[in-house]
Formats: structure tokens, C-alpha cells, sequence
């Protein structure tokens, strides 16, 4: 029998499945921090999806602070890591990608 | 049996907009369906019965996030050109392989792991649903995120913290209250003199309603921020004064700090808040958090706005021919 | 009584539902970004509007009848502003580049 959180929670795996190889395969740093943005959001929609099979008057509300305090952290660290691509780009040296071995 | 119907329509949709994140060639595109993949999410968190994960969502994941890639895109014009002109091969078929086997696998464990999880819930919703009446409020999740695990969220607020300071120091100055850049627009300064009131009034609303209901300092806090980002587009200072920046960057953190030092200045455990007070504190901290969390919000986004160099810094002396 | 209401409500959701197609598939398929700009606001503040009145139509109360207009009244401003934005980008891009 197929359940909501059944659904929720195989799309949940595709997501970070989806963002973990594209944090290993894509070359462009913006797509990196992409990537891991949809990681995040692949373990958020599997924590939430468990949570809601809850059968009281309301969600599981612990996996629900869990995962607003995700969101806030992934978006923290997003900045800092946009900050940290922008000086990259500023210094003039190329982010290293994945299919060109060590830069000289 | 309709709800299932649009779960699972939402789930392909999902999983159909992280694919073309992923690998569109055009960086604009995948930026700006990460922003679609960012509602759609909060679509679901609605579909979930999360309505307050669905707030902040909605907020930060498809409107700050994606305002911060878009605006990093701008600034890194090799990238965009290198996506779009193939310069070398791309790598050989069997090079691509091994990831994408690796994944797969990954993927297929997971899911036999999720589609064996025990079908009886083992939750926290019965505990919390006991002590609610001594957490000061009525609305499970804020009960939990501010009384019964205020700890990490007073933790959250220091990562924000950290961010904030880690993008200032990357920026080499944090004047952060300088005047914005660029032309100001006649109908985007009316249209944000119009907004930002009402803006401000919502966020007192969610700020107001996290007590009973889904809301609470962080959304208000993210919808706060989205004002101090529009002022600063339209080419107004969203505070003004460096000193009062810098207060306001610190101001959740410390207010957490300050009643934990309370609460055990009183004898009692670390962030052991007394029932009967429990409702004023918790709505003192959240208060300040908000305000803290847009201050946060807009500083992040203005300080990856590097100020023209008028002098080098020392890493960039180091590094420069 | 009450179901011809209800039947009124899902009738303006499906027709706003219907102008939301129009404006995607305006999007997709019109040539240029002013076109697709034309076709969006005009279809998307419309179709808004008649799942507003759909849904409060559903709603029954007045209060969150009153609240649905103030959203769709927000989401005209914005998108309004917004269009004229690009618009005024695309146009000051196409002149070549100069204001």
C-alpha cells in the first residue's frame, strides 16, 4: 500500500542522489553550491515525511524545528560559500574542476 | 485517494526540476528553476502539514537563496560563458560511468531503507503534546525550537553569526551602512515605500502569531530581511549606522546569552526557563531573533557586494603578480 | 443553495487554472522577452483574480474573502512593478545598453 510519506520519501532519495552526484560531476562552482542546496533539500523532505506519519492532532513538531533550523543554516552557509566562490573569482584563480586532476 | 494523486504528481515534478537544475547547460536556467524547485517545495512542505517549514521556505529557500545565486551569477561572467561554449570534449561515456553507478546504488539502498521504515511511528509528538501547557506557548513547534530545544536554536543563531562575519571578512571592509550602488528607479523607490510598511506590519503578524499558530522569529525574521534587501536595491540604507549594524547582527545570539545567563544566575539549568515566565521570555527572545535574523538576512546579501578597492588587501598583495 | 456555491468556486479555480496555462504556455512559446512579458502579467494577474474569487467563494467567511483580495491586490502590484523592470532592462539593452 503506497503511503504519502512512501511517496515523499523516494523523491526524497532521488533528490540527494540527484545533488550528490551532481556535487562530483558538475564543473561549475555555482552548481556545486547548487547541488548541495538540493542535497539539503532531499534530507529535509525525508525528515518532514517521516514526521507527518504521525498520527496525532499535529505533526511530529521535533523533526519540524530540525528542519527550520536547516533551512537557516543551508542558507548561511550558501552565503558564505557564494562569498567564497565570488573572491575566488576576484583573485583570478580558476575553482578547480573535478575532471582536470591537480591545477599546476 | 485525490491527495495521493497530487503527491505523487508533485514528487515527479520535484525530482524533474533538481534533474534540470543539474544539468542544464545554461547557468540562468538552473538558478532560476532552482528558484521554481524552491516553491514547489514549499507546495509540499503545505501538502505535509508543515505550514510553518512551507513560511520559511517560500522565504528563504526560493527568495534569499535564489536572489543570492542570481546576484552571484552576475558577478562571475567566466562561468556563464564557460557553460555555455563547450571548450573541450566533454569527458568520455565510460569516464561518466562510475558516478553515476555509484548513485544509482546509493539511491537503490536508500529507498529500500525508507520503504522498510516501521510502519508503526516511533515519535516525539505524544511528549511534546504533554508538557505544551508548561512551554509558555500553544503551538508545538515554537514550543520546541524556543523552550525545549532552545539550545540549538540559540546555536542556529550563532552559525548565522559566523556567516555574517565570515562573508563581512571575505568583503575586506564592513561598512555595511555605505550608500547602494547604481541608479535608483522612480517606480522601484515608490514601489518599496509602498511595500516596506506593509512588509514590516506582516512580520510583526507572523512575528505575533508564532504563539498559537505556524510562524514565529524566523519567519518574521526572513520576511525582514527581504525588506532590508528591496530598500537597499532601491537605493535606500536599510540601517543606518555601521555601530547599529553590528549590534543588530549580534543581537539574537546575545539575548540567548543573556537569558541563559539568567536562568542560571537564578539557580536553575542552562535555558531552564520558570513556567509562568516562560511565555514572556520566549516572546522577548523571538522578538529580538527576528529583528537580528533580517538584520542577518540583509547583511549577508549586501556583503557580497565587494566595495570598489581603493587599496589592496593583504591577500591580495600575496597573491597578485 | 450551497452546492451551487461550491460548484461557483471550483468552476472560478478551473478558469483560473486555465489563464495560468494560457500565460506558461505563453511563456515557452512567445519569441522574444517582451512578448512573454505581455503574455504573463496579463494572464497570470487575471487568472489570480478568478481563483481568488474561486476560493473565497469556498472560503464562505468575509474576513478571509477580504484577506484573498488584499493578497491578489500585492501580487498585481508586484508583478506590475516587476514587468516593467525587465521590460525596461530588455529595452535599455536592446538600445545598447545606455540610459
Amino acid at each position: 500500500m503506497i503511503a504519502q510519506d512512501h511517496i515523499y520519501g523516494i523523491a526524497a532519495v532521488l533528490l540527494f542522489c540527484l545533488g550528490l552526484h551532481g556535487v562530483f560531476t558538475r564543473p561549475e562552482t555555482l552548481r556545486k553550491i547548487i547541488a548541495l542546496n538540493v542535497i539539503g533539500a532531499g534530507v529535509f523532505l525525508f525528515f518532514v515525511s517521516v514526521a507527518a506519519r504521525n498520527t496525532e492532532a499535529f505533526a511530529d513538531p521535533v523533526p519540524h524545528a530540525m528542519v527550520l533550523t536547516g533551512i537557516v543554516v543551508a542558507v548561511s552557509s550558501t552565503a558564505f560559500a557564494l562569498g567564497l566562490a565570488r573572491r575566488l573569482a576576484k583573485l583570478g584563480e580558476k575553482p578547480p574542476r573535478i575532471n582536470e586532476g591537480t591545477p599546476k | 485517494m485525490t491527495g495521493l494523486v497530487l503527491d505523487l504528481l508533485l514528487a515527479v515534478t520535484l525530482v524533474a526540476l533538481a534533474w534540470r537544475v543539474l544539468y542544464a547547460p545554461d547557468l540562468f536556467e538552473a538558478v532560476v528553476v532552482f528558484i521554481t524547485l524552491g516553491l514547489l517545495m514549499a507546495v509540499a512542505w503545505a501538502r505535509l502539514a508543515a505550514p510553518d517549514i512551507a513560511l520559511a521556505e517560500a522565504a528563504i529557500g526560493a527568495g534569499l537563496t535564489g536572489v543570492l545565486l542570481l546576484d552571484t551569477l552576475r558577478a562571475l561572467p567566466q562561468q556563464a560563458e564557460k557553460s555555455g561554449a563547450p571548450q573541450r570534449r566533454p569527458p568520455h561515456r565510460a569516464r561518466a560511468l562510475p558516478a553515476v553507478v555509484a548513485a544509482a546504488l546509493l539511491g537503490g539502498v536508500l529507498a529500500a531503507a525508507v520503504l522498510a521504515l516501521p510502519q508503526v511511528p516511533i515519535g516525539l509528538a505524544a511528549t511534546v503534546s504533554a508538557e505544551l501547557p508548561r512551554s509558555g506557548v500553544s503551538h508545538p513547534v515554537t514550543a520546541v525550537l524556543l523552550n525545549f530545544r532552545g539550545y540549538d536554536t540559540w546555536m542556529e543563531l550563532g552559525v548565522l553569526l559566523i556567516a555574517a562575519i565570515g562573508v563581512l571578512s571575505l568583503r575586506g571592509s564592513t561598512r555595511l551602512s555605505a550608500a547602494p550602488p547604481g541608479e535608483a528607479d522612480a517606480v522601484l523607490s515608490w514601489l518599496v515605500r509602498v511595500l516596506v510598511p506593509l512588509v514590516v506590519l506582516v512580520a510583526g503578524y507572523l512575528l505575533w502569531l508564532g504563539k498559537s499558530a505556524a510562524g514565529g522569529a524566523f519567519q518574521a525574521g526572513v520576511v525582514l530581511g527581504a525588506a532590508g534587501v528591496l530598500l537597499w536595491l532601491a537605493g535606500y540604507r536599510p540601517v543606518t549606522g555601521d555601530r547599529l549594524w553590528k549590534f543588530l547582527l549580534v543581537l539574537g545570539f546575545g539575548s540567548f546569552f543573556t537569558v541563559a545567563v539568567g536562568t542560571m544566575a537564578g539557580g536553575r539549568l542552562l535555558l531552564e526557563f520558570p513556567p509562568e515566565q516562560a511565555g514572556t521570555l520566549i516572546m522577548l527572545i523571538e522578538a529580538a531573533a527576528a529583528v537580528s535574523i533580517g538584520a542577518t538576512m540583509a547583511a549577508l546579501f549586501i556583503g557580497l557586494h565587494f566595495p570598489p578597492a581603493r587599496k589592496l588587501s593583504p591577500l591580495d598583495r600575496r597573491v597578485a603578480p | 443553495m450551497n452546492a451551487l456555491i461550491q460548484a461557483a468556486g471550483i468552476g472560478f479555480c478551473v478558469a483560473g487554472a486555465v489563464f495560468f496555462l494560457a500565460g506558461t504556455v505563453g511563456l515557452l512559446r512567445f519569441p522574444d522577452t517582451l512578448s512573454r512579458l505581455h503574455a504573463l502579467t496579463k494572464a497570470d494577474n487575471l487568472g489570480l483574480g478568478l481563483i481568488v474569487i474561486g476560493l473565497a467563494l469556498e472560503g464562505g467567511s468575509w474576513p478571509e474573502a477580504g484577506k484573498l483580495i488584499v493578497i491578489w491586490l500585492l501580487a498585481l502590484l508586484a508583478g506590475a512593478s516587476a514587468c516593467y523592470l525587465i521590460g525596461r532592462h530588455v529595452a535599455g539593452q536592446s538600445e545598447g545598453g545606455g540610459d
